[in-house]
């Protein structure tokens, strides 16, 4: 398989952000016909390393050759026009143009000095059965799933570049299926002798296509490995640089106490329908369903992010209004939103504003927190959380997407809450962080504070809920109590015939 | 019916004929009210049409030729009399008055002249720019005699046809005297607050004893610039000699305290003018000549400058 | 926490420093200032004098910009405040109070922007066009399109006269930046403005009340126009409503700019502003001292500015970043991975 010349070698690859390292003399090396995996935690350096091989970022050290020639890509689209194409996770292409344009964007067929639409269909619908796909490319790209989109995208790249395609968790959006179709399509690559980088989270994935993978960590190559040669154990341990501990499963809970919050009826039209909720201090309500089964929106109503418009809620048997998150936070009400980037962090501040700022924004800005103040609350979540950074004035966009989940549940357990709602806290974080983040939730739960969860992971929700409310199409269509809590009974209730 | 037929010919003749004696409808299309004089130039035709007892159209077109190419037309259709046209720019006139000829509306440009034929228009009442610096330059060379004097000029706003005119003639009229120089010019973009500004700059690299003279585009920055010099301590009008263009009520309020020496009138005074051109052409068919120059007066501080201020100030300036 | 300051506005410095010393280069006396019937006098006095309008709608221009919006009405305001100011003293009004009715126009425009962009959620820059547009022809009304000429020894103190020989302009524009400036940073409004600007959407999640913060940035930056169009009124003694704080607006933009501030809001610094602020006026001086023909005013300012912003683009900073990086001390003793005890850093 390994062939004695490497399409891409990429030697001794650094680059430094002010204040942290985050590659440190990272070798690559690509053979052609290969499907190579970049494995590692959120913030080991994989994004980096491809942004420093396509020129995205300028690189502060090392060399990259191309075919046995040098190269030094200025940005993303020199190295397209050397070879190397990279399709990223959201799909970059031009929605509001036909798959065909975007195919020949910058390069279409001319005939008398106009775009030649005909053959442009033609040779665009010639290209993609080379991708299994048989579609009308005279259609908006909007008009096709994600996957479609992602594998015209990768076509486009192909096409443009035809030596290396790096594949940034191109599957992180995709069901099943479409996971089948682009694996197809990546073996086809395969075949014409492409070598193929690609990054994902999910390890069976890896295991399904790779030939090889490297594995980072901390900005370094702790390994690279034939994957026909290791198990996924002995990969999750170079990645974590620890073992990692057995599949969890339901654990019994001590016994809830007083009831907190009651909600009756509780709905926002056009978005949840009326729901019963009660929540005892010491309980970890999970929410449960599909995706758009309205587990966010649940989460979203109760905080006040949209404001309920029927039903009413109580706070230790007294009324309670809640119209935005202001109020909420006030009775000590605390939501970590689903989309962490556009929801939870301020991305320029720093990591130490970012965790105060919801304990400032309740104190008022006349009262502000003094700087050694600040510094010993976050001083003392990055030690209970072991959130990893270079330095506390370092912003927060810079933190890996496990450290910034942890820096947010930092923001919201410094105001001190009693009803913590956690919506997605382990999407797109690393195995270490994740298990980290369900360990914290339990033991939240055991010192008395009150949770709501929404996840899409189920065993996760059944490892640490008390009760699990399922939800189907914006309604609430079950609680599963003790002993029924399995994957299993919320699977039925998911599947169950509506009921009314 | 030959009386009928008489009484109804003497009747159709009779009918336009007392129309002309009184109440002919004028419409007069304004750039806006971009400065002080520009106001005063409305006031005053108001004054003037209200005193010969026209009927007065006004409309104000906020600086866009679109408004003022609109407020022809309704001014066609309305079928006034005559048009009073102040035009925002000088070009893409030719469509809109083709159609105010073709309804036989004589039309007269106020203040500034364009770019199309001629029969398009009856004439232009406009002032001389290029004569009002001269008169200023000529006043210059007359009040300083033989004495050596350095001369700092305020320009109007760069590239406008005013600055480059008003700096012309007074290159002219001082090109002779070869005691009187330009040391500094600067743009003081018609402003007071420039004016002020660019003084205090020409006081200090200049030094106040080097300068024996300001001229300055138009009053207002030479009002500003009498500020200036009274804080750098020294006297205007006595130390630093000022004439300015345009004769606005306060440079003669600082005539009179003697801080200014001279003013030359841009007269807001267009319509009167015209007026009188539109009654010689309805009294007898007269066409008048294709430019009419207003008068440039020159004002100093020998006139009765308290008379002229009280004169001047409810204009609108 | 003084340091990292200095070290943020430490460009601006060297750039300020660079343009007085280009002005001394064409004139020779600029630094020297002498005291002369009652008043300091000097270049070096007129720059800092002449920048006040600019220093003071900077001011506030700096915080609207930090939450990501822009304040295009500020020169609109500044003509209706010296209108309402003139009109109050010709109308016989002791000074103080016209001064504090020119104050509260400018509070009522402040607050008109605040409500359209926070409430109605108008984009900033089209909420405060209609006040640019408008707000002239407001001032035009009230001085009826001409020059409103006063003479109230008070008023005219404000924009001509002097302190204790100093400028009164200088003392107010330096008034008003500390004050903005300590009332920001000494508490959190700092913090909550930051963080609006980068992320509206988490701010409001995070329990911040973005609509009055909102509100109070344009507030402030119309108390700051309304302001400077009375010292700008006061100066010429007439409020010149056509003339008055016209293309002010692009100056006091330019000026954030020259700061440093992003204009995609976030991260601010006053001072820096302020500093940009007279370094404008400082290329002003240098325009109007070299004594070139009027028709190079604009392309030098044009290439001045070019070459201040390019020195600050990301591009050349990064640059300036790796050459320190390459022969200074950073690179031996380069930082670990991830150290658990955090470091003193400045913000970069």
């Amino acid at each position: 398989m390994a062939m004695p010349e490497p399409v891409l070698h990429a030697r001794g690859i650094s680059k430094f952000f002010p204040g942290a390292i985050a590659l440190d003399d990272v070798e690559l090396a690509l053979y052609p016909g290969e499907v190579h995996a970049l494995l590692g935690e959120n913030g080991a350096g994989k994004s980096t390393l491809i942004k420093c091989v396509t020129g995205a970022y300028s690189r502060d050290g090392g060399t990259i050759a191309l075919s046995g020639a040098e190269i030094d890509p200025r940005d993303p689209l020199d190295s397209q026009s050397l070879g190397i194409g990279t399709v990223y996770q959201e799909v970059n292409l031009l929605e509001n143009l036909t798959v065909a344009e975007n195919l020949f964007l910058g390069r279409q067929p001319m005939r008398w000095g106009m775009v030649d639409h005909r053959r442009m269909k033609r040779e665009a619908r010639d290209i993609l059965r080379d991708y299994g796909l048989d579609i009308d490319p005279g259609r908006l790209l909007s008009s096709y799933s994600i996957a479609i989109q992602q594998i015209v995208a990768i076509a486009r790249a192909v096409e443009l570049s035809g030596k290396v395609l790096i594949l940034d968790e191109p599957t992180a959006s995709l069901d099943h299926d479409e996971v089948q179709l682009l694996f197809s399509v990546i073996e086809r690559l395969k075949g014409r002798g492409l070598a193929i980088v690609f990054i994902t989270h999910f390890l069976d994935q890896v295991f399904a296509i790779s030939d090889r993978a490297t594995i980072l960590r901390n900005g370094r190559v702790v390994g690279t490995r034939r994957l026909a040669d290791v198990s996924q154990t002995e990969i999750v341990t170079l990645m974590l640089g620890r073992q990692l501990e057995a599949a969890t499963h339901h654990r019994a809970h001590s016994e809830p106490g007083e009831l907190l919050l009651s909600l009756k009826g509780f709905g926002k039209r056009g978005s949840i329908e009326p729901f019963d909720m009660e929540i005892r201090e010491g309980e970890v309500v999970g929410l449960a369903g599909l995706l758009g089964s309205g587990r966010s929106e649940t989460a979203n109503v109760v905080f006040g992010v949209v404001a309920a418009d029927q039903g009413t809620a109580e706070l230790r048997g007294r009324g309670l209004r809640i119209t935005n998150p202001r109020e909420a936070i006030r009775n000590r009400f605390a939501l970590c939103p689903e989309d962490r980037k556009t929801d939870g962090i301020v991305g320029d501040l720093s990591v130490r504003e970012n965790i105060i700022l919801s304990l400032q924004a309740r104190q008022g800005w006349h009262r502000p927190i003094p700087r050694a103040k600040a510094e010993e609350i976050a001083q003392h979540y990055v030690k209970a959380l072991d959130i990893r950074l270079a330095s506390l004035d370092m912003p927060i966009r810079l933190l890996s997407g496990g450290n910034q989940q942890k820096a947010l549940l930092a923001r919201w357990l410094a105001t001190e809450p009693e009803l913590l709602i956690l919506d997605e806290p382990t999407r797109g974080i690393d195995v270490g962080a994740h298990a980290e983040i369900i360990a914290l939730i339990e033991d939240l739960r055991e010192k008395g504070m009150a949770l709501i969860v929404a996840s899409s992971e189920m065993e996760e929700l059944v490892a640490y809920s008390s009760r699990i409310v399922v939800l189907r199409d914006r309604r609430q269509v079950g609680e599963l109590t003790g002993h029924e809590i399995s994957t299993k009974s919320i699977v039925e209730a998911i599947a169950a015939e509506d009921a009314a | 019916m030959n009386i009928l037929k008489s009484l109804l010919a003497s009747a159709a003749i009779l009918v336009p004929a007392v129309a002309m004696a009184e109440g002919e409808t004028i419409g007069f299309s304004q750039i806006g009210s971009e400065s002080g004089w520009r106001a005063a130039e409305t006031t005053v035709t108001k004054q003037q049409a209200e005193e010969r007892g026209y009927d007065l159209k006004f409309a104000d077109a906020q600086q866009k030729q679109e408004n003022q190419i609109k407020a022809i037309r309704s001014f066609v259709a309305q079928g006034v009399d005559a048009i009073l046209l102040a035009p925002v720019v000088a070009t893409g006139w030719e469509e809109v008055l083709e159609e105010a000829k073709d309804a036989d509306i004589p039309v007269i440009l106020l203040d500034r002249n364009i770019d199309a034929p001629e029969d398009l228009y009856m004439t232009a009442v406009t002032s001389d720019q290029v004569h009002e610096g001269m008169v200023a330059g000529n006043w210059l060379v007359e009040a300083v005699g033989d004495a050596e004097c350095p001369v700092v000029e305020l320009q109007g706003t760069t590239g406008s046809s005013p600055a480059i005119s008003r700096k012309k003639g007074f290159e002219e009229a001082i090109a002779a005297a070869d005691n009187i120089s330009i040391t500094r010019s600067q743009t003081g973009d018609f402003t007071r607050a420039q004016g002020k500004v660019v003084m205090e700059s020409f006081l200090k690299s200049e030094g106040g004893e080097n300068i024996c003279a300001l001229y300055a585009h138009n009053d207002d920055m030479a009002v500003g610039a009498i500020q200036a010099i009274k804080e750098a301590g020294l006297k205007p009008g006595e130390d630093i000699k000022i004439v300015s263009i345009d004769s606005v009520p306060d440079i003669h309020l600082a005539m009179k305290a003697g801080e200014a020496n001279a003013t030359v009138e841009l007269t807001p005074n267009m319509a009167g003018p015209a007026f009188d051109v539109l009654e010689a052409y309805w009294k007898d068919g007269t066409m008048p000549p294709k430019w009419i120059q207003t008068e440039s007066k020159l004002y100093t501080s020998d006139d009765d400058n308290a008379a002229i201020y009280e004169s001047k100030k409810d204009l609108g300036y | 926490m003084m340091k990292s300051t200095l070290k943020r506005v430490m460009p601006q410095i060297i750039i300020l420093a660079l343009v007085l010393a280009a002005n001394f280069l064409v004139f020779r006396g600029f630094f020297h200032v002498e005291f002369q019937h009652g008043r300091l006098f000097g270049n070096l006095i007129d720059v800092l004098n002449r920048g006040a309008p600019t220093a003071l709608l900077a001011t506030g221009m700096t915080l609207v910009i930090a939450t990501r919006g822009i304040d295009l009405s500020v020169g609109a305001v500044m003509a209706i405040a010296g209108a309402v100011a003139a009109s109050a003293v010709v109308g016989g009004a002791h000074w103080t109070l016209a001064v504090l009715l020119a104050l509260a126009a400018g509070a009522a425009c402040g607050l008109w922007n605040g409500v359209l962009v926070a409430i109605f959620r108008i984009q900033p820059i089209v909420a405060t066009l209609v006040l640019m547009v408008a707000g002239r022809g407001i001032g035009q009304l009230l001085t009826e399109g001409a020059i409103l000429t006063f003479n109230d020894p008070g008023l005219i103190r404000l924009g001509a006269g002097t302190i204790a020989a100093v400028p009164t302009p200088i003392w107010i524009w330096i008034a008003v930046a500390c004050v903005v400036g300590l009332v920001i940073r000494r508490s959190a409004l700092g913090l909550l403005i930051e963080a609006v600007g980068i992320n509206q959407t988490s701010s409001r999640l995070a329990g911040i009340n973005a609509r009055v913060l909102l509100i109070a940035v344009y507030l402030v930056s119309g108390l700051c126009a309304a302001l400077a169009g009375v010292i700008v009124a006061a100066d010429i003694k007439g409020a010149d409503a056509n003339n008055a704080g016209l293309w002010m607006e692009l100056d006091a933009i330019l000026a954030v700019v020259i700061g440093g501030n992003s204009l995609l809001g976030g991260r601010f610094s006053i001072t820096a502003s302020l500093l940009g602020a007279l370094i404008i006026q400082g290329v002003n001086s240098l325009i109007l001292l070299s004594g070139m023909p009027v028709e190079f005013n604009l392309v030098i300012k044009a290439l001045i500015i070019i070459a201040i912003l390019v020195i600050q683009s990301p591009r050349v900073r990064h640059s300036l970043y790796l050459l320190r990086a390459s022969t200074g001390p950073v690179l031996r003793e380069r930082p670990k991975p991830a150290p658990r005890t955090p470091q003193e850093e400045g913000q970069s």
